[in-house]
């Protein structure tokens, strides 16, 4: 793709470096020179979001493993060991726990966007199961981590989601007691659990990395949803338009991280895991944490413990066939007026959902529940199909360049390339 | 704008996404437990010392005879942003209790005066022996129960929570209790060794009512009510649940600060460097 690696090398030790292992051209080409679409609006600044959170979690992770223990009789104490005698444990604790639920806001407003502005339809098909893979995998990681303070929500969570195994047929069962190393939630269990929340976010970076490279390889789709026709005129280079507007909007949700660190830190836990967990006694309500609550919904709406399972994963795997699910033709929601309609109401049933997983499951809340599982698999497996075939489109702009123009009223382009100069 | 659909966003995602984890709390309350005025609640909030310290006294001459509070040491009580007593009190304050140590050089076990550095003393050597003592019921431990505690909020309340730092569940809940005693509404039953109890949920508790006007002597003229025991003993337990909280809320306006002129300086850095690229 033009605009790339157009990176030279002037010291001879550079020369020799980089005819050895072209890495610095590598850096150069994907974080400097790399083209990006000009009309993008802040909803993209959630991938650096996105990989800022990844990297908060690790660090103040590593920091916290240094401190814990997985071992039952002990873990609950460790973790008040950390927030009382650990120099800012308290800190590294916050951040971590809040940091989980940051996370998964962040990749929220990340996989609307997508969902919005089409960004999941050809040439990005292998980009957005990626993407649907890395989701996958945090919530095993936050799940997992979720058990480690082993209070009376981990334990019982624990419970609940492993028991969902036991639903399959004939080896159910037997899955279930090799999950749990046990005949119940136990240490062994734990051990486990922190061996894989360990190693699941190092996982996540990989397919991270895969997920960037093939965003560098196909480009960012954009508000508009048109393709890249000219780099001089429709892009720009990466550094310094998109470091600055992705260290802005990085800022920006720190401050939206801080206030949960500083002021409300247990606002998005459950005090019932302040108790430390108890065989014995099952709370009155067992809930998993938010992100988790749309899924609970479906997964509690199905009558059938087998169907109910297949559902919740259904709901998730369903994502990774949208791009040949949706058939229109236009990617963004901007030229897409009833699929725009969609979009919205689909969003209020996912929400939605997310309430009624909340809720306790009975009376009303169990029909509307059932109402809002079946719009949700109708949203991919009916409307959107059917769309593209019946919804009449808005013209598209001719390419990024015009419609930044007809938006913006015609400002100055000379120079945008090269701001050094102005 | 740009930047107002982004702080939209974030805003927006806050309130959809975060709200439903604490609507599902446990309910069957008959009523909500009152919201007290907290000297730590809200951004600037910090503990009152001296309330920590007449929560100290109900704590440790009423509560401790049945609770044990294991993640408490004695040197906690002298350490910054809490109640604050001095080494000397502190030292005063452990060598009152006998704690086992050993084994010794000749393989015994020994009691000994409490230093600072120890644990305070449980009540009980078990649970077991705990419930024995207490007709069944096991009195849970008191060192996080300021966190461990919380009542049902409901919509809309658990979102507009958020915006106003409200994290008082739990000491307004264990105030709620404290004060909740009552003969029984008519028409309940209480079982036999349960009491009741309004904010308790299910109405019957076993603990019986644990405080009464004048138990406590206070020497700094607070009246010495039990509305005003359970709302000092309940702000020590939140202190000792969360012992860090005057440095959380201290460093906490530091960091916003500095990330607001910062994202300040960042925002005029974009909009310059973008000046002139139509976007």
């Amino acid at each position: 793709m033009e605009g790339h690696s157009s990176y030279q090398p002037k010291s001879k030790v550079a020369q020799w470096f980089e005819s050895r292992l072209p890495l610095v051209g590598l850096i150069h080409s994907s974080a400097i020179a790399y083209p990006v679409p000009k009309n993008l609006n802040y909803f993209w600044t959630f991938g650096a979001i996105l990989s800022f959170m990844l990297v908060v979690q690790i660090v103040s992770g590593i920091v916290l493993a240094m401190h814990y223990v997985a071992y039952a009789p002990v873990a609950f104490a460790r973790v008040e060991h950390i927030m009382r005698d650990v120099s800012y444990g308290w800190l590294m604790r916050y951040i971590h726990a809040n940091g989980a639920s940051m996370f998964f806001i962040a990749v929220y407003i990340h996989i609307f966007r997508g969902l919005y502005y089409g960004s999941y339809k050809a040439p990005r098909e292998v980009l957005w199961i990626l993407g649907v893979i890395i989701y996958l995998l945090m919530m095993a990681a936050a799940f997992m981590g979720y058990v480690l303070p082993w209070g009376q929500m981990s334990y019982w969570g624990a419970t609940v989601i492993t028991n969902l195994f036991s639903a399959i047929p004939v080896v159910g069962e037997v899955i279930v007691q090799w999950l749990w190393g046990g005949y119940s939630v136990g240490d062994p269990t734990l051990n486990r659990f922190f061996a894989l929340h360990y190693l699941l976010p190092f996982m996540i970076a990989g397919v991270v990395g895969l997920h960037i490279w093939a965003l560098h390889h196909v480009g960012q789709n954009n508000p508009d949803g048109i393709d890249v026709k000219s780099v001089s005129k429709d892009t720009v280079p990466f550094t310094p338009y998109a470091t600055i507007k992705d260290t802005f909007a990085v800022v920006l949700f720190i401050i939206f991280f801080s206030w949960f660190i500083f002021y409300t830190p247990n606002y998005l836990g459950h005090s019932d895991n302040y108790i430390p967990a108890n065989p014995m006694s099952t709370p009155a309500h067992i809930v998993p944490e938010w992100y988790f609550l749309p899924f609970y919904a479906i997964l509690r709406s199905i009558p059938d413990k087998l169907g109910g399972v297949l559902a919740m994963f259904a709901a998730i795997a369903v994502l990774a066939f949208l791009p040949w699910l949706d058939t229109s033709k236009v990617r963004s929601a901007r030229y897409r007026p009833l699929f725009r309609i969609f979009f919205w109401i689909f969003a209020v049933v996912a929400v939605g959902l997310g309430y009624l997983g909340s809720q306790p499951a009975d009376g009303i809340y169990v029909i509307v529940s059932r109402i809002f599982t079946v719009y949700y698999f109708a949203h991919f497996l009916i409307i959107l199909p059917l769309l593209g075939f019946i919804e009449k489109t808005k013209p598209l702009p001719a390419s990024i360049a015009d419609a930044v123009l007809a938006k913006g009223g015609a400002t100055v382009v000379a120079g945008a390339a090269a701001p050094e100069t102005k | 704008m740009t930047i107002r659909s982004i702080l939209f966003g974030a805003a927006a995602a806050a309130l959809l996404f975060t709200a439903p984890a604490t609507a599902a709390e446990a309910g069957g309350h008959d009523g909500r437990p009152p919201r007290l005025s907290w000297s730590f609640a809200g951004p600037f909030g910090s503990y009152d010392t001296a309330q920590l310290q007449r929560g100290f006294k109900v704590f440790k001459e009423v509560c401790t005879a049945c609770h044990s509070a294991n993640f408490l040491y004695f040197r906690n009580l002298s350490q910054p942003g809490g109640p604050s007593f001095s080494e000397a009190q502190v030292k005063q304050i452990a060598s009152e209790y006998q704690i086992t140590d050993g084994p010794n050089d000749s393989g015994d076990m020994f009691q000994r005066p409490g230093r600072p550095s120890d644990q305070w003393p449980a009540p009980f050597p078990n649970d077991q022996a705990a419930r024995a003592s207490n007709g069944g019921a096991l009195p849970p431990d008191m060192s996080v129960l300021a966190k461990a505690r919380s009542y049902h909020v409901g919509f809309p309340g658990f979102i507009t929570d958020a915006f106003i730092q409200y994290q008082e569940h739990g000491v307004d809940y264990i105030h709620a209790v404290l004060t909740g005693y009552s003969e029984p509404a008519e028409g309940v039953t209480v079982q036999a060794g349960l009491h009741y109890n309004k904010y308790f949920p299910g109405n019957q508790i076993a603990m019986p009512k644990p405080l009464s006007d004048g138990q406590v002597e206070y020497t700094d003229g607070t009246p010495q009510t039990v509305d005003q025991y359970s709302t000092d003993v309940a702000a020590f337990l939140m202190w000792m649940a969360e012992p860090h909280l005057d440095a959380r809320k201290r460093i906490g306006f530091q960091v916003v600060i500095f990330l607001i002129v910062l994202s300040g300086l960042l925002y005029f850095t974009k909009k310059k460097i973008w000046k002139n690229v139509a976007h």
